[in-house]
């Protein structure tokens, strides 16, 4: 009774120094996606029409809520960044413009840079989704289901679906590549030079 | 082909973009922005060059197309890096539209409507529009909440539109294949909004939105212990048999589930 509460008293965060450490990071992704955390006061708007929020760790306010408060790590090793469908629903309805589905986005690009993917599949399926595009200017269906079966551990999911699918002829058994003469292989090299420099 | 097929009958001109690649769609998006432009404007460029508009069949390409247009429209800077990227002056002066616009216009609608042979009458349609044909607001073809072109296109076939809460929710795109119980939950609940509000059928206007629903309700039937068979067209199966197109020629028998049975049912056949 009577005693002043001790700094060992609770386990509190020290937002000034998260904020120092983490400045650079929140100005990086406030340059790559356009969107500033802070314009965001904390309505929730964006989180009660977010068709995924059942299955997100993190609401999406509180993805943006912790960009402001510094928790970097946490946000790149969210699952909620990788459930975000872009839908758009947040954006449309958000009453101060915040534009989270480019946010994600951009967060999603930080999480693969630092290693930090919280759903791995996720990523597989889009490496290989344009890899294919890569190679045949087009997605080659079947190899990137084979492929992302492999990779993902699931070696039998769809396969039922897949006979199915070749004989509506929704699939093909052989890569489309389109004659473009390697350009969009080059649009991949020139992207990946420019957009490298930038970092 | 439905589009194809359609086109032909309405007099409306329709050439494939010669040597067209994928958008990238979201991977692009999510790996390297430039690339997620460059891209579409690849397409883009390629009608540019021979003086044509695009009409585009996806939501997601619709977006994607729609967004570096915007982007180049915009800024110099963006318009020269793109063009660098892609080999090819691209200038966005060609136009964008969803397949939908292109048949949701006041003449093409008057048009469509005197041609109809085999009005609709008594098929209740719940018309499902998605995510990217009207978000974000600065991209959308239509109302953001409440569109209404699907609407009005199935009105003038003699069908009846259906005021229904899942018009414009997500249909996870890609999460049915790669985090399985969030997309399968996403596509279950728009089927099921359908058929509370006793939908026949539903009509959509994206390939990845068409197969999400169609293609997974053997398996959601399963999870969710009751049966799902509900037909969904891409829109202009529905305005090409109206029309008088045979379904063969439509392509009805590459649905999944078979909606032979509901026209023979309403008497259409
Ligand atoms: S709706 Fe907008 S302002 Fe409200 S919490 Fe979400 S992002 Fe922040
Ligand atoms: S864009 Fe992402 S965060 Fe926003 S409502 Fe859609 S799924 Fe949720």
């Amino acid at each position: 009774m009577g005693r002043a509460v001790q700094k060992d008293d609770c386990n509190f965060i020290s937002l000034s120094s998260i904020h120092r450490e983490s400045r650079n990071f929140v100005s990086r992704i406030i340059r790559d996606s356009g969107v500033n955390p802070s314009d965001c006061y904390q309505c929730g708007k964006c989180s009660a029409g977010c068709p995924v929020a059942f299955a997100m760790d993190y609401m999406p306010r509180q993805i943006i809520r912790m960009l402001q408060l510094g928790m970097i790590k946490e946000v790149l090793s969210s699952r909620t960044i990788w459930l975000c469908a872009g839908c758009a629903a947040c954006y449309a309805r958000c009453p101060h413009n915040v534009d989270l589905p480019r946010l994600m986005e951009t967060l999603r690009m930080e999480a693969r840079e630092s290693g930090l993917v919280a759903e791995k599949k996720v990523r597989i399926f889009e490496d290989l989704f344009l890899r294919s595009v890569e190679r045949y200017g087009r997605v080659f269906e079947t190899g990137l289901i084979i492929g992302f079966n492999i990779k993902s551990g699931e070696f039998l999911k769809d396969v039922m679906l897949g006979p199915a699918m070749l004989t509506r002829g929704k699939i093909s058994l052989l890569p489309h590549k389109i004659k473009d003469g390697g350009s969009v292989r080059r649009i991949f090299a020139r992207a990946r030079e420019l957009e490298g420099e930038q970092r | 082909m439905s589009t194809e097929a359609l086109a032909r009958a309405l007099g409306i001109e329709l050439t494939e973009i010669p040597q067209w690649n994928c958008c990238g769609a979201s991977a692009a998006h999510n790996t390297n922005h430039l690339l997620a432009q460059a891209l579409p404007a690849r397409n883009l460029a390629l009608a540019e060059a021979e003086n044509l508009d695009v009409a585009v069949p996806c939501a997601a390409c619709y977006s994607r197309m729609k967004a570096v247009r915007e982007a180049v429209r915009k800024s110099d800077l963006v318009r020269a890096k793109v063009s660098s990227v892609i080999e090819m002056d691209y200038h966005a002066r060609n136009d964008v539209f969803s397949i939908v616009e292109i048949f949701a216009g006041t003449s093409t609608l008057q048009q469509i409507e005197a041609k109809v042979l085999k009005p609709l009458s008594g098929l209740k349609v719940a018309c499902y529009y998605g995510c990217l044909l009207v978000r974000p607001p600065e991209l959308a073809m239509d109302d953001q909440e409440d569109p209404q072109s699907l609407d009005r296109i199935i009105g003038s076939l003699g069908g009846t539109p259906l005021t229904w809460s899942g018009k414009v929710s997500c249909c996870g795109a890609g999460h049915s294949t790669t985090l399985l119980p969030v997309g399968f939950k996403m596509i279950g609940d728009i089927l099921e909004a359908a058929e509370e509000c006793g939908a026949d059928c539903i009509a959509c206007a994206c390939p990845l939105c068409l197969l999400n629903l169609d293609m997974r309700q053997g398996d959601l039937s399963k999870r969710r212990k009751k049966s799902f068979k509900i037909p969904v067209f891409y829109f202009t199966e529905l305005v090409g048999f109206a029309l008088g197109i045979s379904p063969k020629v439509l392509g009805f028998k590459k649905h999944f589930v078979d909606p032979l049975p509901l026209f023979k049912a309403k008497n259409y056949l």
